[in-house]
This record gives structure tokens, sequence and C-alpha cells, in this order.
């Protein structure tokens, strides 16, 4: 292919911007719009109030994460996982690390206490991820007060997993063939009375936000994403599920401890107007962070009871000196708040450095539906429609 | 749908020069398509009922050594029957960044391709023929080269800022 044809597209693209309808005009929302959630800029063509075409321009937030991780080790490697959606950090570092312990052959050797700490730590920061999208949500649609009741829960278990990993938000906590440390003494207590502290707020939330009318007027039908519009674009997810679909990796492929515990797979039912519209997908989280809750209380039950930790217990006990998988190709996905988040990995047998790893990001996917759903709406919908998307442009420029 | 009965399948409705090479002891198995038959083994594979990938779950664009040129590698998953499949092309090895290396669309099968090959596009420089706007995604439109690419080097600066 000759380099002039790869300068096509982007002519085609800069002769659409030159040349607008007398009616048309663009407005650029981003990237430093908070709205948009981080540095995301949408390039509206629009008529008056009302939206013709959206363009996103993403990258600038691109740190290279292909690059880098082609150029270290892979326990190097977690940290820089972490920061890619940096609101679920545990679950991105446990979709990397399944990957690359079933490349060593070691994901059946993990012992049972380890694995259910992790789904515990994954599953709290489900709940501290669907907090940040319902608060900013309610946010982005004119409602203060759920933003700051959001927070001010999310900051309990930011405690908490600070208290056993380190860190506030960026963990580094799950290693490949365990963990940084076992949890410290005392947490799961304290883990059971964040529980029954927090039952009764979601409660109070319901009351105040997803009930509320202004915020089902501003949300209902708007957006309405269709099932086969939403596969075909690969949405997953909530985003996926809010469409009506019961599709749920931690069901369909059973990874990890998650075929022990019992939990439900909520999906949207289009219950204030549309399937699939915005309503639907913020109560797919709200319903989501429920059953969230099931599988804490499940693990903590196990952990307090037959996994107790014993003086012995040691969760960096087969963790590999090095790890160097031998030459093969492997693609690991698992259920993120957002959607599927996948890893693709290349060794080549010689070196404890891959190949080749690419990320497949959530939230890269749940965006490109955008500017298919944002056709001839109101500006004010395409911030709603935006905002349910749930996004995080560490992900999405990775 | 194993992975024997997918194979058949292709062959029967495409013909048996579509598939070049098979990986079958890998920990997930996959299918060496060839370049031309790629868009005709991805619409059957999603259309036909009995396979029904209809979830193009990731799609990477490769560059597998200096030497071995480049690859595209596909991973389809069938939302109805639960399996998942892994599709893989080889392209030349064209380094000179007059020729890009290239492939044909699979975005009209699928959406998701469509951002998916823009990056391929962006960081590895594979063209996609067919494809509708195939712009840079991550890096800025005026960038030089190809960074995922493994004989890519550093530029001295980018509009006056030194790089390093």
């Amino acid at each position: 292919m000759n380099i002039t044809d790869t300068q096509a597209a982007l002519k085609a693209y800069e002769k659409r911007m030159s040349a607008l309808g007398p009616e048309e005009m663009i407005i650029n929302i981003g990237p430093q719009h908070p709205s948009t959630h981080g540095v995301l800029r949408l390039e509206v063509i629009s008529d008056g109030e009302i939206v013709k075409e959206v363009i996103p321009h993403m990258g600038y937030l691109h740190r290279c994460f292909e690059k880098h991780a082609e150029s270290m080790n892979y326990g190097k490697t977690i940290p820089f996982t972490d920061r890619m959606d940096y609101l679920a950090s545990m679950n991105n570092s446990h979709a990397f690390v399944m990957g690359v312990e079933r490349m060593l052959g070691l994901d059946k050797e993990i012992p049972k206490r380890i694995e259910y700490i992790r789904v515990l730590v994954c599953e709290l920061n489900r709940i501290a991820s669907h907090l940040i999208a319902i608060g900013t949500y309610g946010i982005d649609i004119g409602a203060f007060t759920p933003f700051m009741w959001c927070f001010r829960d999310r900051e309990h278990i930011m405690n908490m997993l600070e208290w056993a990993s380190g860190s506030r938000m960026l963990y580094n906590y799950i290693w490949v063939g365990g963990l940084f440390y076992d949890l410290p003494v005392g947490f799961e207590e304290r883990c059971k009375e964040f529980v029954d502290y927090f039952k009764p707020k979601l409660v109070e939330l319901n009351e105040l936000l997803t009930n509320n009318q202004i915020f089902i007027s501003r949300t209902a039908n708007i957006g309405a994403l269709p099932l086969e519009v939403a596969i075909n674009y690969g949405c997953s997810g909530p985003m996926l599920r809010a469409s009506g679909l019961k599709w749920d990796l931690r069901r369909v492929d059973e990874y990890s401890v998650y075929p022990e515990i019992d939990f439900e797979i909520p999906i949207g039912k289009g219950e204030m107007g549309k399937k699939g519209d915005c309503w639907d997908r913020y109560k797919v989280r709200v319903d989501e962070v429920v059953e969230s809750i099931k599988i804490i209380e499940q693990c903590l039950e196990r952990l307090q009871k037959e996994l107790k930790r014993t003086p012995d217990f040691d969760p960096r006990g087969i963790v590999p000196k090095k790890v160097s998988p031998k030459a093969q190709d492997y693609y690991v996905r698992a259920e993120n708040p957002k959607g599927e988040l996948g890893f693709y990995f290349i060794t080549d047998g010689k070196l404890d450095i891959p190949k080749r790893v690419k990320a497949r990001g959530p939230s890269f996917n749940n965006l490109s539906v955008l500017p298919e759903l944002s056709k001839n709406i109101l500006i004010a919908d395409l911030i709603a429609i935006l905002g349910s998307i749930d996004i995080v442009l560490g992900e999405v420029d990775r | 749908m194993d992975f024997i009965k997918i194979k058949n399948i292709l062959t029967s409705r495409i013909g048996s020069e579509c598939i070049v090479d098979e990986e079958l002891n890998a920990l997930q198995p996959a299918l060496i398509i060839h370049p031309d038959f790629l868009l005709a083994v991805c619409k059957e594979l999603k259309e036909n009922r009995e396979t029904w990938f209809d979830f193009l779950s990731c799609l990477s664009g490769i560059d597998y050594g200096v030497n071995e040129g480049f690859g595209v590698v596909y991973h389809l998953s069938s939302i109805p029957y639960k399996t998942q499949l892994t599709l893989k092309v080889k392209l030349e090895n064209l380094r000179d960044g007059s020729v890009l290396p290239s492939v044909d669309s699979v975005s009209t099968v699928w959406r998701t391709a469509d951002w998916h090959e823009r990056e391929a596009y962006d960081l590895l420089g594979i063209f996609f023929n067919g494809h509708p706007d195939l712009r840079r995604i991550l890096l800025p439109d005026d960038w030089a080269g190809y960074p995922l690419r493994k004989d890519y080097q550093d530029a001295e600066s980018y509009h006056g800022i030194s790089i390093n």
C-alpha cells in the first residue's frame, strides 16, 4: 500500500470539517471539560441544539502501555495495569495475573485463601468503581448530593484497600502466584462493619437518585442502545447487560472462585423507558453493587471460617522467582467493572519479558459506540449518554 | 462447536486454500488464514448459525520481529454458544515505510474492528483495505513512524519538544 493512500482518510476528515453546511457548526467538548470524565475531546457537528455527528479524539492520556509491557518483566508491568483503569486497579491486575498464571500452568495451584482474597478485593474495588460511575453521573445530570454521598462511601473502601496494600488507589496487591501480603488482622471484621453500614446507604441512594423523577426524565428513553448494535460494537459489561443480555464473564468463563459463589446477573428491563437507555445502564450498575455486596459477604464468611488465616500461611509461597512462560500466545479475559478486559500475550520462551502484550480495554470499545448513539439528539443528551457509558480515559488511551 | 467442525465448515464453504495452517496444541487453538480469504472467512463465521461468532473480543496487530514480518490476530467469541476462536493472518515484512503491509478490513463484519484497526494502523503501520476512516487514533495525526514496530527509533524532537 502506497504511503499517499494512508493520508486519504485524514484528508477526507479535514475536508468534512472545512466544508460545513450553512446551518452546521463545530462545538469542541473537552479535553478539559468535566463531563468527559477525563481528557477526551468530542468534536460535535451540530445544527443549533441538535447534534448531527460526533467525532471523538483520544490519545491525550496515551502512556504507551503496550510498548512498556514489552520492555519489562511481568511483575513490573502489574503496577502499570493498575494505572489503566485507575478506578478498578484490583480488577485490572487480577486479569493480567490470571493470564500469566495460566501461561505458567500455575492457575490450578493457587491456594483457595488467596483466590478468595482476590475476589474480595476485586469486588470491593468494583463497588468503588460503580460508586464513582453513579456519583459522577448524577453530577453530569445536575444532581450534586449523590456525588458527595458516593464519594463518602467509596472513601471507606479506599481506606480498607489502603490498609491491605499500602496504597489508596494503585495497589500492586495481586501478584503472579500470590499476593503482596495477607490481609491485615481485623480486615474481615472491618469489612463486615462496612457492609452493614453500606446497605442502608444504598437504600438512601435509591430514594435520592434512582427513583428521582427529575433524574428519570433526564435519562429514560435517552440513548437507547439496541442489543445487536451493542454486540456489533463490542460493548461489554453493564453497557451490554443494560441492553438485555445476561452476559457476565464471571459466569461465562467461571474463572477464579466465582463458580462457588452465588450471585445474580442484573440486566436492563426497560422499566422507565426503552430497554438499554441511559437509566437502564445506570440501574444495572446500582444492582451490581448489591450483587457485589452479596459476593463480599460470602467471601468474608469463607475467609473467617474454613479458610481462616493460619501462622504458616504464606501468600508469596508459590510466587515464582522468575516468570518466564514457554513460547506461546494466550488471550485472557475477565469481567471488569466496565466490561471485558482482555490481555493478549505473546511470549518467545527465552526471556522473562513478553514479546507483545495487547490490552483490550472495555472503555475503549464501549466508547466507540458513542458516534452511533448520538445522532440527532440534543447536546444536553449527549452529556447524559457519555456519562452513562462510564469511561475511564486511562484505559481508553492506555 | 469444536475446532475441527469449524475447520470443516470453512473448507466446505470457502475452500481448503483459505486455511494456511493451524495451531492445535496451543492453549487456545488458532487457525492461520490466508489474507486474501480473511473477509470471507470472517463473514462466514459470523453469519453461519452453526458457528455464530457475533462478538469480536480483540483485534491485535503484531510485529513478530525484524526478520519475521507482521501479523494480525483476531479473537472471536460466540455469545450464543459461549465459544472462542483465534484467527491469525501473517503479513509481508515491509518495513521501509513507503509501502505498508496490508490486509482487508473486517470493520464491515464487526464494528468493533473499526477502532481496533485504527489502533493497529497507528502503532504498527498495518494498512486495512476498505476501512471507512483509517486515521491515527492514539497518536497525533502528524506523528512519524509506528512505535510498536521492533525497529522503531525515537525521533529527535516533536514540534520543538525534545524526546528523551
